[in-house]
């Protein structure tokens, strides 16, 4: 491409900046029409201006690689944009459109400036074509992103969330497991159950697997771990709600689970409430049904 | 050498490590207290690890030999006060010290072995 057609493009993007915006303008807010509560008129004729004014200081050098030092602010500005626009629940349609949009008011100007040379038109064009594909794309790839970390924090606290430590009574803790057991949630499991023995000096944990769909060896594996660090600490464990399929599984398996095991919570409570010295008993006065 | 103090506390001896294990300072701990436990006939070793901060392969080990050593001459050993990082670290290292008894704190140590000294409640379950 030669260094005339090259200086077209921040040309036009200089000498037709007012109308360039007013157009623009028009084709975004066509696409926010049904939900225009989502973007204000004034912050998008901000960003805008901004963008036509970064496009053509980056262009004017020449550079056409969106990588190249002299996009980095167009870089950062696109940034901020997608990120904030994914915040706020733009669609990546929404988000995409920002910089496509303007495809067709700036081709309309390259046109009337390149009024008799084809070839010249068409050499522009596409550079112009492939400089805001390579933009649009950078939106989507960082709107993609912000969603990805959105994810990864969601799981994060979903992981905390997951593996409460229950205090049933002085001395004895539960641990409903719900979900799958992988290495990184016995990892959170674990670490909460010691620190709750510490702070409660309980004597017998009782580690539920009602919630857990299917147990391998991996997962026996890692709750055994965690047996074998609570019985470091002074506590002794007892595993209950192991259902029928996963009882045959294990022996199936071969696994040896070499911990006390009971069917049910209850029994495992009323377990656990024997080793303290206590029982729980029905009160002679209340009136039997 | 450093040396561990080893304390004489009614008929249990008391090891409360509070400075980096190295290897020397452990096999002369391992080496004390097997003369201390002759010497005085106790029936119980408690062994304070709650300032205990690193732990590798060797300690654990050394615990495990202690508690082998002290049961051939018929005292119980009884780790306590481990932090919960120690306590994850030794169980993925694949040391999860079958032969030693655990408690939480010196308190609950001492009563768990004072219950194994007295035979009328010992049918305590595990």
């Amino acid at each position: 491409m030669s260094a005339s057609t090259n200086a077209v493009i921040p040309r036009v993007l200089k000498s037709h900046e007012s109308d360039l915006i007013a157009e623009w303008m028009r084709e975004q807010m066509s696409v926010f029409s049904r939900s225009t509560s989502k973007v204000k008129e004034a912050d998008l004729r901000h960003q805008t201006s901004e963008f036509l004014n970064l496009l053509q200081v980056a262009t004017e050098g020449g550079a056409t690689d969106i990588n190249s030092a002299d996009f980095s602010r167009v870089r950062d500005m696109l940034h901020d944009l997608s990120r904030t626009r994914s915040i706020s629940g733009f669609s990546p349609a929404e988000t995409a459109t920002f910089v496509f949009s303007l495809k067709r008011p700036l081709f309309s100007r390259l046109q009337k400036e390149m009024d008799r040379d084809a070839e010249g038109l068409a050499t522009v064009t596409w550079a112009a074509n492939e400089l805001l594909d390579k933009l649009g794309l950078y939106t989507m790839e960082v709107y993609q992103r912000s969603r990805d970390q959105v994810i990864a924090r969601q799981q994060e606290e979903l992981l905390e969330l997951s593996t409460p430590v229950v205090k049933l009574w002085d001395g004895i803790l539960a641990l409903p497991m719900i979900g799958t057991l992988d290495s990184a949630r016995t990892q959170v499991v674990m670490e909460s159950l010691l620190q709750r023995i510490v702070e409660t000096g309980a004597a017998v944990a009782i580690i539920d697997i009602t919630g857990v769909p299917t147990v391998d060896t991996l997962t026996a594996q890692h709750l055994l771990k965690a047996v074998s660090a609570a019985r470091l600490m002074g506590a002794d464990c007892i595993i209950s709600g192991i259902r029928p399929q996963i009882a045959q599984t294990i022996v199936h398996l071969g696994v040896e689970l070499n911990v006390v095991s009971k069917a049910s919570l209850a029994d495992a409570f009323a377990l656990a409430l024997q080793r303290r010295g206590r029982v729980v008993r029905r009160i002679e006065s209340t009136p039997r049904t | 050498m450093e040396r561990i103090p080893i304390l004489k506390v009614g008929d249990v001896l008391l090891v409360t490590i509070q400075v980096d294990m190295h290897d020397q300072v452990a096999s002369a701990l391992e080496e004390d207290l097997t003369t201390r436990i002759v010497a005085t006939g106790a029936h119980g070793v408690l062994i304070d690890i709650s300032a205990l901060e690193i732990v590798d392969s060797f300690i654990g080990r050394m615990l495990d030999n202690i508690a082998a050593v002290s049961r051939v001459l018929d005292a119980d050993t009884v780790v306590v006060g481990m932090r919960p990082a120690v306590a994850i670290t030794l169980v993925e290292l694949g040391l999860s010290l079958t032969g030693v008894k655990t408690a939480l704190n010196v308190d609950k140590g001492l009563a768990l072995i004072e219950r194994r000294a007295r035979p009328d409640q010992d049918d305590d379950g595990d």
